[in-house]
């Protein structure tokens, strides 16, 4: 009983500490380390020098990756927010027995658990030039030609990053709109707000936590992604996240160390904006 | 019941429509996968036959899927294991303010948000660089925790701030030892929700994919298996194959929420009031 709760409190935390401190914060020192080293074709030697940034900089093309990794996050953080937002609204609002509002809740959380890769490749029977959502316009008459846009594309990116991460959206909006008082939004009704009046000034300004945690995952996700990209454009679309697993590819270690330095910090400074607006650990 | 409104079903449509889109591929691929032997990776199906998932038992014509399978399976306890011991301790931590607790906190998130491949990176340049082989087992595992550790934090935040600390403080004034509190009071009131952090521990790292890329070594996941097997399998079988991983996947989910079902259950019917704060 005598030890002081710091140092109690530093006994328990000391496996998260350890573990961190050696996969997340040596990692990021190294990967800092190594983008001020030179590379060779074959091997990477020690050196502080800028070519690595300089070169980055300097790229045009990698300033339109930069551009086009915003874009992706921004597309998809509108679309994860307007249809995780009203699926939230509707199991908060709209589902009457808890017992139903846990199961639908289950329902949508359960493809979280499944594999990433299984559910990107799963696009493809539907999206491919002879694919189901091809075939099915033919028939309607809609189009003539089989779109070629539908996969390896923009679009095809942007419905996978959708298809994956709108669940990150919709658990922390839920679970913001489960702890709003009932009876503030009795009390608008009461005053004559329409339903519409009363979604707009009373549920979104009390469900803003929750849509800054969702925002938080889907924009660290999608702006940290390589994998999807790669995967859904057929390798003929970047982003940065590419880029960095294109460079290690060529064993280009301190190229990829530098992106991922600019890389960190773009994410970090987004995040530290979006902290300002949330108090996370209140919010759980 | 008073009658529901018109956007009710309005909304109820749109929900369907949501699960339609989450759901429907993957049951897609699950019907494709019983294509018939000539059948390609769309529709039509020509014939149905379970062709595809008996080409998957043998190894020459898949690679090593079923060594893949038992890494990943025996990473995905360890890494289970581990988030769960780590979280809790790390859970109860934080309950107080302790020196560095908002640096350690500020970590958690930073290893949450940090881009996976940056994890793949730095580990891979470390035992690179330190001479160290990497393995599924070690550099893999470790980089794994960086992504389960902050969920199992941010499960065990939640779970404290709903917990009733009354039930701690007469445990204390009966005479209990801090330990004493723990083992009998607070753990078996917040058993369910380890279930929950036991859950995302073994599918997050069952089904992880970037942070294992540059750190499994020799010895591929399941994950990067099944990615290896985009890039040159151009056949059904990989429909079987998503197939089977995701039925053993809804398998382990269903295994998990019965046993939280089973646990609430068995409170209820021993008449304890235990377990009604969380």
């Amino acid at each position: 009983m005598a030890m002081s709760r710091h140092v109690t409190g530093w006994l328990q935390a000391l496996p998260l500490t350890v573990v961190l401190g050696a996969f997340l914060i040596a990692p990021i020192i190294m990967i800092v380390v190594v983008s001020f080293w030179g590379a060779t074709e074959f091997s990477i030697y020690p050196a502080f020098q800028f070519d690595n940034y300089s070169y980055l900089f300097g790229s045009a093309v990698v300033w339109k990756v930069f551009f086009a990794t915003f874009k992706y996050a921004f597309i998809t953080w509108v679309f994860t927010l307007a249809i995780g937002f009203t699926v939230a609204y509707f199991l908060a609002f709209h589902v009457r027995t808890q017992a139903m509002q846990i199961a639908l809740f289950l329902l949508c959380t359960i493809p979280f658990w499944t594999s990433n890769i299984i559910r990107m490749i799963s696009w493809i029977p539907f999206l491919g030039r002879n694919g189901i959502a091809n075939s099915t316009l033919i028939s309607w008459g809609v189009i003539d030609e089989p779109l070629e846009w539908l996969l390896y594309s923009d679009f095809s990116v942007i419905l996978a990053f959708v298809h994956l991460y709108t669940l990150f959206m919709v658990v922390p909006i839920f679970n913001t709109m489960m702890r709003i008082d009932r009876s503030l939004i009795e009390a608008a009704v009461d005053n004559g707000a329409s339903a519409m009046q009363t979604l707009r000034h009373v549920i979104l300004p009390l469900t803003k936590p929750g849509i800054m945690i969702g925002t938080i995952f889907v924009v660290t996700l999608v702006m940290g992604d390589f994998i999807t990209v790669r995967f859904m454009s057929g390798s003929q679309k970047a982003n940065v996240g590419r880029l960095i697993s294109n460079d290690i590819s060529l064993l280009q270690y301190p190229s990829a160390a530098a992106t991922s330095v600019v890389l960190l910090i773009t994410v970090l400074i987004v995040i530290g904006i979006l902290l300002r607006f949330v108090n996370i650990r209140k919010e759980l | 019941m008073e009658k529901r409104p018109v956007s009710f079903y309005v909304l109820a449509a749109f929900f369907g429509l949501f699960v339609l889109f989450l759901y429907g591929p993957t049951l897609t691929i699950g019907i494709l996968s019983f294509q018939g032997p000539t059948g390609g990776l769309t529709f039509p199906m020509r014939g149905v036959s379970l062709h595809w998932f008996r080409e998957l038992f043998e190894q020459q014509a898949v690679g090593d899927i079923w060594g893949a399978f038992r890494r990943s399976f025996a990473l995905g306890l360890m890494v289970m294991v581990t988030t769960v011991v780590v979280s809790v301790m790390s859970g109860l931590a934080f309950r107080k303010r302790f020196k560095g607790s908002a640096v350690l906190f500020y970590m958690a998130i930073t290893s949450l948000v940090i881009p996976s491949i940056l994890i793949s990176l730095g580990v891979g340049l470390i035992f690179n660089q330190l001479g160290l082989k990497i393995h599924w087992a070690t550099s893999g595992f470790g980089s794994q925790l960086t992504w389960t550790l902050p969920f199992g934090l941010l499960i065990m935040f939640a779970v404290f701030n709903r917990f009733d600390k009354s039930y701690e403080e007469a445990a204390r004034d009966q005479g209990a030892t801090q330990w004493q509190t723990i083992r009998h009071v607070v753990l078996p009131i917040i058993a369910p929700s380890l279930i929950g952090v036991a859950l995302f521990g073994f599918t997050l790292s069952y089904d992880e994919f970037a942070r294992t890329l540059l750190t499994s070594g020799s010895y591929n996941t399941l994950p990067l298996e099944v990615f290896g097997m985009t890039t040159n399998v151009t056949t059904p079988v990989i429909y079987a194959l998503g197939t089977l991983t995701t039925l053993f996947s809804f398998g382990i989910i269903a295994v998990f929420l019965l046993s939280v079902r089973i646990m609430s259950k068995r409170r209820a019917k021993m008449g304890s009031d235990v377990g009604k704060a969380v």
